[in-house]
């Protein structure tokens, strides 16, 4: 103990003047057998997932001797990344769940204040992997409203389309990986088939397949490329005689329908009390849909359904996501209609870097361009909280901005990280089987969740 | 759209509980902010709260005590639980009555808190746990 605090002294990374105290640095975790130090009666309840409805049960002919603590991940292909659970078995059945998270953690909140505004979209646009849009359009949206600037009609029906988009694309990896943890493997294939298609498009338009950085302050980094019209009619066309296809599969399967209903309920108002948002939300009957109730970049002019299911479940949870690509699939077809002609950027020259071109011609071009590149643009004092609707519930991007062309401090609330906390009530009182469909149900993304 | 509180920790807890009977149903996001050598006192901790009965936001800022303690809200809203464990394990803010205080995204014996204006970024050695020492 005492070796171990003469070698935090000797390592010199402190700035000066650093306010913190010594250090107990002791491991609580190594070798152990327990789930936690020390147990007390409102960890070991969170654990069983009764601290909101008390539906916990003991059946008192399982003897302690067929209690073990069970250790999955953070290796796991189930757990949908480095998601490692403890988990409390007793017999077959799952009685308590301890999810360990930070396995991907990088930093990314202090990464955020190294970057300016310019370049945040590059950073949060790796959080939530699967939904890259959402999380530039969040940054940029708080970035907009500090600004206090509005971007042109084209550039916000251009994110509304790529999102919309990527809430299909997202899904479709949701139900293909949900697919394949429960053995349906022709599931895996499909989605991931799909998927690829909407994926071709992204490149086309963004250049990459994911983190595009497309979204940024102001805008969109590009105009759609010619012919993107009939690329998203041939998705528009395809995506929904699959979709078919998998209902074929599945929707009456009974071999699905036992494996999913009845599992892992989440009742309304365990959902609000864990501050669980988005499909899981809706899929325990509350329609909350933040496109419908708090709209964001234009969403509220198109027509679109926000479906509701009042079980609770699994199957409720996947149903709620083939019936959401349709509503999105909706707005797709709608944006396809209205799209204006129009500037894509925001013309403020202090905002906007100007065209390569114009840097030939003009001085003051090219002023500006060194301005935005090198100092980035400045953003005045505030601190703005704003949401939009991922495929995975609520995503929100909190900016403290001290004046200065960089964030004081840049917090995103990622959904899976607070979605994740449900876990245990999901889990408990379930076999062990169905633990792996119901992580799969919650959708959640590590990187999403660590950051 | 959202209303900004600013209240005081002493009055931090009751005001949480005000809200919950008013019909916040949901604690979505709870993170701080380190004002070092800008603002006294240095921490403030942000709290965002959703109505969706009432389509409303709240936001309650809490400039906190020199000694970084504050109630926790777990028992009133159980969405805190991993919040203010992050809370903890970046700032290093100490949640009185939570159940299980521990860092969440760094290791458990990770020394200091990252997210504070005075750890420095970048060329941190990166620490194993029980690696061997070399000299």
């Amino acid at each position: 103990m005492e070796e171990n605090n003469d070698t935090v002294k000797d390592l010199d990374f402190w700035a000066t003047n650093s306010e913190e105290g010594g250090w107990n640095i002791s491991s609580t975790d190594e070798g152990s057998q327990k789930m936690l130090e020390q147990e007390d009666e409102m960890t070991t309840k969170i654990q069983m997932g009764s601290d909101v409805i008390d539906d916990y049960f003991i059946e008192d002919d399982i003897s302690d001797d067929e209690r073990m603590i069970l250790n999955m991940g953070p290796q796991h292909p189930s757990t949908h990344g480095v998601l490692r659970l403890q988990v409390e078995l007793e017999g077959e059945v799952v009685r308590r769940v301890q999810p360990v998270i930070g396995y991907l953690h990088t930093g990314m909140e202090k990464t955020g204040e190294e970057l300016n505004y310019f370049q945040g979209p590059t950073n949060t646009t790796r959080m939530d992997y699967l939904s890259p849009f959402f999380n530039e359009l969040v940054f940029s949206l708080a970035t907009e409203k500090l600004l206090g600037i509005e971007v042109p009609e084209r550039a916000a029906n251009i994110r509304i389309l790529m999102t919309e988009l990527n809430r299909v694309s997202s899904h479709l990896v949701a139900l293909a990986t949900g697919g394949m943890d429960i053995g349906a493997l022709s599931m895996m294939i499909f989605g991931f088939r799909e998927r690829e298609l909407i994926l071709d498009f992204f490149e086309k338009t963004t250049g990459l397949r994911m983190n595009h950085n497309f979204i940024r302050p102001g805008g969109v980094a590009a105009d759609l490329p010619d012919n993107w019209q009939k690329d998203v009619e041939d998705i528009l066309k395809i995506i929904p005689e699959k979709l078919k296809d998998y209902d074929e599969m599945l929707l009456d399967n009974p071999i699905w329908q036992g494996r999913l209903k009845n599992v892992g309920i989440l009742t309304t108002e365990e959902c609000l009390a864990y501050g669980v948002t988005g499909p899981s939300l809706r899929a325990s009957g509350y329609a909350w849909d933040l496109r419908k109730m708090q709209p964001y970049s234009g969403i509220e002019k198109y027509e679109f359904d926000v479906p509701v299911f009042e079980e609770g479940d699994v199957f409720a949870r996947w149903r709620i996501k083939v019936l959401e690509i349709f509503e999105s699939l909706k707005i797709v077809e709608q944006v396809l209609g209205d799209m204006p002609k129009g500037a894509y950027k925001i013309q403020d020259k202090k905002i906007t870097p100007p065209p390569r071109k114009r840097l030939d011609e003009s001085m003051e071009a090219l002023i500006h361009h060194f301005k935005i590149y090198t100092e980035g643009f400045k953003v005045p004092e505030g601190q703005v909280y704003t949401t939009v609707e991922s495929p995975r519930g609520e995503l929100g991007c909190f900016i403290v901005s001290d004046g200065s062309s960089k964030p004081y401090r840049m917090h995103v609330r990622g959904p899976s990280f607070c979605n994740l906390q449900a876990l245990p009530v999901v889990m408990s009182d379930s076999p062990i089987a169905d633990a792996v469909a119901a992580i799969a149900s919650l959708d959640p993304v590590l990187g999403d969740v660590d950051r | 759209m959202i209303d900004n509180i600013e209240i005081l920790p002493e009055e931090y807890f009751k005001k949480v509980e005000e809200l919950k009977q008013d019909g916040f149903e949901m604690m979505v996001d709870l993170t701080a902010v380190d004002w070092f050598r800008k603002k006294d006192p240095r921490f403030e901790l942000v709290v965002n709260f959703l109505s969706v009965s009432k389509n409303k936001r709240v936001c309650l800022s809490v400039k906190l005590n020199d000694d970084l303690t504050i109630p926790s809200i777990v028992s009133l809203y159980p969405s805190a639980n991993f919040y203010e464990r992050e809370a903890f394990d970046m700032f290093g803010i100490n949640f009185e009555n939570h159940p299980d205080l521990t860092r969440i995204l760094m290791p458990d014996d990770w020394v200091g808190h990252p997210l504070r204006k005075d750890y420095g970024s970048g060329r941190i050695p990166v620490q194993f746990k029980n690696a061997p020492k070399v000299d």
